[in-house]
C-alpha cells in the first residue's frame, strides 16, 4: 500500500495534477452553487475537456469538480436557503438560520472546515478499504456481478424516485434499452440500428449524458422560466462577516466529525445512497446523540446540526468512490458519469484495477487530499468573488450550456446525426423532468447495460441456460436478498408516507 | 381509474416495450446460435418483458401522487426557437466549420432569450469561442474540424 501511495501522490503531486484540481474544485464550485445545476451536469461539460488528457488527469479533474459542486451547494444553502444539490438540503437546516444571525462567515468556515475532516476521513477509510475490497472481489463471479448490477440499480432507483419507484424503474429499463443499441460485444450482430450506419457502433455515453443531463437542464431552466443566476447575484451582496471558528465550537465539532464522517462513507459506499441520504442520516444521529440544550439549537442555528451534514455529504463523495474502483459498479448517477468517461478512455475499472493501472487507482484517492485543500484554502475566502462571476444573466449562461453540451459530441464523431440524436433526446428527457421522471437511474442503466448483458451471457451459457445461477452461491442470494429488501423498504416507506398524509 | 399524463406517458411507454420487443424478436442471429442459452437478441427479449411489466404496473395501480403541469406558465416559445437554434446549428456545423457556425449560434441564441447588450454578445460569442477553440485545438490538441478557417488559411 505505502508503494501505491507514493505512486498516487507522484502522480497527483505534478504541476498539470495539481492545476486541474484546482480548475476542477473552482468550477465545480461554480456549478454547484447554481440550483437545479448539480454535479451530474458540472461533470458531463468537462468530459470534452478530459480528452485532451491521460486517463489519471482527466479523473482527478472530474473528481475535483464533484468535490467543488457539493461545496458550491452548500454555499447556496448556507446563505440563501436554495440548496444548489440535493446533498445540501439538511446543510440549510441550521446553515441558514446561522446566516441570518449575521454569522454567515463562520456558518461557512464551520461547512468549509466539516466538509475538509468528512472528507480526509473518508479518503483514508477509502485508503485501507479499497485495497482490501479489490481483494475480496476478485472472487467474485459473473452471477455475482449480474445480482451485483441489479442491487445497484433498484438502490438507485428506489433512493432517487422521491416516492415515485415505478417511474424510475421504468427509466432503468429504457437506459438498458438504449444501451442496447449497436452491434452486440460478441457476435456483431447490429440491433435496433434500423440500417443506419450511425447507430452501428450504439449510442455514445458522452451523447446522452449531456443530452439528458447538461441539455435538458438548459431545456428545463427556459420551460419552466428559472432563473438559477439570482442566487449567486444575492450571495455576491452578502455580507459575510468573520470567518473564525472559536474553541467550543471547535470541541462541538471534535466529536461531531468522526462518527458523521463514518456514516456518510458507509451510505457513500452503498449502490444508489449518497449523499442526500448520508447527509438526512447524520443530521437525524447528531441531534439524537446531543446534550438536551444543545439539541433544543437544532434548527436555529446548531454547530452540531451545520457540522454533521456537511461533514457526511463529503465522506459520502469519497464513499461512492468505493464501488467504482473496486468493482467497476458506479454507486450513483455522478460516479456513473465518471465510468463512462473512463470507459471512453479503454480503462475498466474493477478488481483489477489497482494491478493494472495503479497510477490511476491511487492518485485519484490522492487527489481528494488535495481537492480537500484547494476547497478550504482557495474557495472559501474567495466564495464572494465566485459568486459576482456567476451572476451572469442566464441569457448567457444556457447558451453557454448548450454551447458546451454540442461541443462534446461535435469533437467527438464530426457527426450531424450525433448532434440530432442529443437534441432529440434531450427533448424527450425535458418532457419526462417535467413530470418528475428521474435521470440518474437511466444514465446507471445505461453505463451498466452492457456489463450486465456480459454477465448474464457468462452466467447463463455456464449453466447451460438455466437461471439456478441466481441461488446456486451465498453471495449471490445475499445480494439478491438486499435488494429485495431495499424494495420492500421502499414500498414500506412510501405506503407509511401515505397514509400519515 | 384516473388517467392523468403520467399514465399517458406510461402507456406510451408500454407501447414502445412492445415495439421494441417485437423487434428484438426480428433480430437476425446466426443459425448456430438459434438455440443457445444466451444470443444477441436474449436480453433484448428481457428487456422487452422488463418495460412491459413496469409500465402495465403504472399505468394499472393507482397514482396518489400524480404531478399536475401548468402548461400555461410554461415558456415554450423561447424553448422551441433555442431547440430550432440548436437544430439548425448541427445542420451547418459541418458545412461551415466549427468558429463561424458556433459564434453565430451563441450570438442568436443570446439574442432570442432577450439579451440585447450588443458588445457583450459580440465578446461572449466570437471572441470566447476562438478562445475555446484555441484552448481545445492549440492547447489540449483536440482535432476541430473547420472548412471555413482553413478555406481562409486560419487554420491548417
Amino acid at each position: 500500500m505505502i508503494e501505491g501511495i507514493l505512486i498516487g501522490l507522484t502522480t497527483a503531486l505534478t504541476f498539470q495534477n495539481i492545476f486541474m484540481v484546482m480548475i476542477g474544485c473552482f468550477f465545480g464550485t461554480i456549478i454547484g452553487m447554481l440550483p437545479g445545476l448539480g454535479p451530474m451536469t458540472a461533470i458531463a461539460l468537462m468530459i470534452p475537456i478530459t480528452y485532451g488528457f491521460d486517463p489519471a488527469t482527466g479523473l482527478i479533474l472530474m473528481a475535483g469538480v464533484y468535490y467543488g459542486a457539493v461545496f458550491g451547494g452548500s454555499t447556496s444553502s448556507i446563505l440563501l436557503n436554495a440548496p444548489g444539490v440535493p446533498g445540501t438540503v439538511a446543510t440549510s437546516f441550521d446553515g441558514y438560520p446561522m446566516a441570518q444571525q449575521g454569522k454567515a462567515g463562520k456558518a461557512l468556515a464551520i461547512a468549509a472546515w466539516s466538509s475538509f475532516a468528512g472528507g480526509t476521513l473518508s479518503a483514508i477509510y477509502l485508503l485501507f478499504m479499497a485495497p482490501s475490497l479489490s481483494k475480496v472481489s476478485l472472487s467474485f463471479r459473473s452471477p455475482d456481478y449480474f445480482a451485483l448490477m441489479i442491487l445497484g440499480l433498484t438502490a438507485i432507483a428506489a433512493f432517487s424516485s422521491k416516492g415515485q419507484f415505478l417511474k424510475a424503474m421504468i427509466m432503468v429499463v429504457l437506459g438498458l434499452m438504449l444501451a442496447s443499441v449497436g452491434q452486440d460485444s460478441l457476435s456483431d450482430i447490429t440491433r435496433f440500428t434500423f440500417n443506419n450506419m450511425n447507430l452501428t457502433d450504439g449510442i455514445s455515453f458522452v451523447l446522452v449524458v449531456m443530452a439528458t443531463f447538461a441539455m435538458s437542464e438548459a431545456l428545463t431552466i427556459i420551460l419552466r422560466k428559472n432563473d438559477p443566476t439570482s442566487a449567486a447575484r444575492q450571495v455576491s451582496l452578502t455580507e459575510l462577516g468573520s470567518i473564525k471558528i472559536d474553541k467550543g465550537e471547535r470541541r462541538k465539532m471534535y466529536k461531531t466529525i468522526p462518527r458523521s464522517s463514518l456514516i456518510g462513507f458507509l451510505i457513500g459506499v452503498l449502490p444508489g445512497a449518497g449523499a442526500t441520504i448520508a447527509s438526512f442520516l447524520a443530521y437525524g444521529m447528531e441531534r439524537n446523540l446531543v446534550k438536551d440544550e444543545e439539541k433544543d439549537k437544532f434548527g436555529k442555528g446548531s454547530v452540531n446540526g451545520l457540522s454533521a451534514p456537511e461533514t457526511a455529504n463529503n465522506a459520502a463523495c469519497s464513499g461512492s468512490f468505493v464501488p467504482m474502483l473496486t468493482l467497476g459498479i458506479p454507486g450513483s448517477g455522478t460516479t456513473a458519469v465518471m465510468l463512462g468517461a473512463l470507459l471512453g478512455f479503454g480503462i475498466q475499472p474493477g478488481p483489477r484495477l489497482y494491478m493494472t493501472n495503479p497510477e490511476i487507482f491511487w492518485s485519484v484517492i490522492m487527489s481528494m487530499y488535495i481537492g480537500m485543500v484547494v476547497l478550504l484554502i482557495l474557495n472559501l475566502p474567495l466564495i464572494p468573488y465566485i459568486a459576482r462571476i456567476l451572476a451572469v444573466p442566464k441569457n448567457y449562461l444556457i447558451p453557454l450550456i448548450l454551447f458546451f453540451s454540442i461541443t462534446g459530441i461535435y469533437v467527438m464523431s464530426f457527426n450531424n446525426f450525433d448532434i440530432y440524436l442529443m437534441i432529440g433526446i434531450a427533448i424527450v428527457a425535458t418532457f419526462l423532468r417535467l413530470y418528475d421522471f428521474p435521470m440518474p437511474p437511466l444514465i446507471l442503466a445505461f453505463v451498466l447495460g452492457g456489463l450486465m448483458e456480459e454477465n448474464l451471457r457468462r452466467s447463463l451459457l455456464l449453466s447451460n441456460g438455466s437461471w439456478s445461477f441466481l441461488w446456486d452461491r451465498p453471495l449471490t442470494i445475499s445480494i439478491l436478498a438486499t435488494t429485495l429488501l431495499i424494495v420492500f423498504w421502499h414500498i414500506y416507506k412510501t405506503t407509511l408516507n401515505r397514509n400519515i398524509k | 381509474m384516473n388517467i392523468n399524463t403520467t399514465k399517458i406517458i406510461s402507456l406510451l411507454f408500454f407501447i414502445f416495450s412492445a415495439f421494441y420487443l417485437y423487434t428484438a424478436y426480428q433480430i437476425q442471429v446466426f443459425s448456430f446460435d438459434e438455440n443457445a442459452p444466451f444470443n444477441a437478441r436474449t436480453f433484448p427479449i428481457y428487456l422487452g418483458y422488463a418495460g412491459l411489466f413496469f409500465s402495465g404496473l403504472k399505468i394499472i395501480l393507482p397514482d396518489p401522487d400524480s404531478i399536475k403541469v401548468e402548461h400555461k406558465t410554461l415558456e415554450y416559445k423561447k424553448t422551441f426557437l433555442l431547440i430550432l437554434i440548436a437544430i439548425i446549428y448541427g445542420a451547418t456545423i459541418l458545412k461551415v466549420g466549427y468558429f463561424l457556425t458556433t459564434s453565430l449560434f451563441l450570438l442568436a441564441s443570446y439574442y432570442f432569450l432577450g439579451e440585447r447588450r450588443w458588445i457583450l454578445m459580440f465578446f461572449l460569442s466570437f471572441p470566447f469561442v476562438a478562445a475555446f477553440m484555441y484552448l481545445l485545438h492549440g492547447i489540449l490538441e483536440i482535432y476541430l474540424r473547420d472548412p471555413f478557417l482553413q478555406s481562409i488559411g486560419v487554420m491548417g
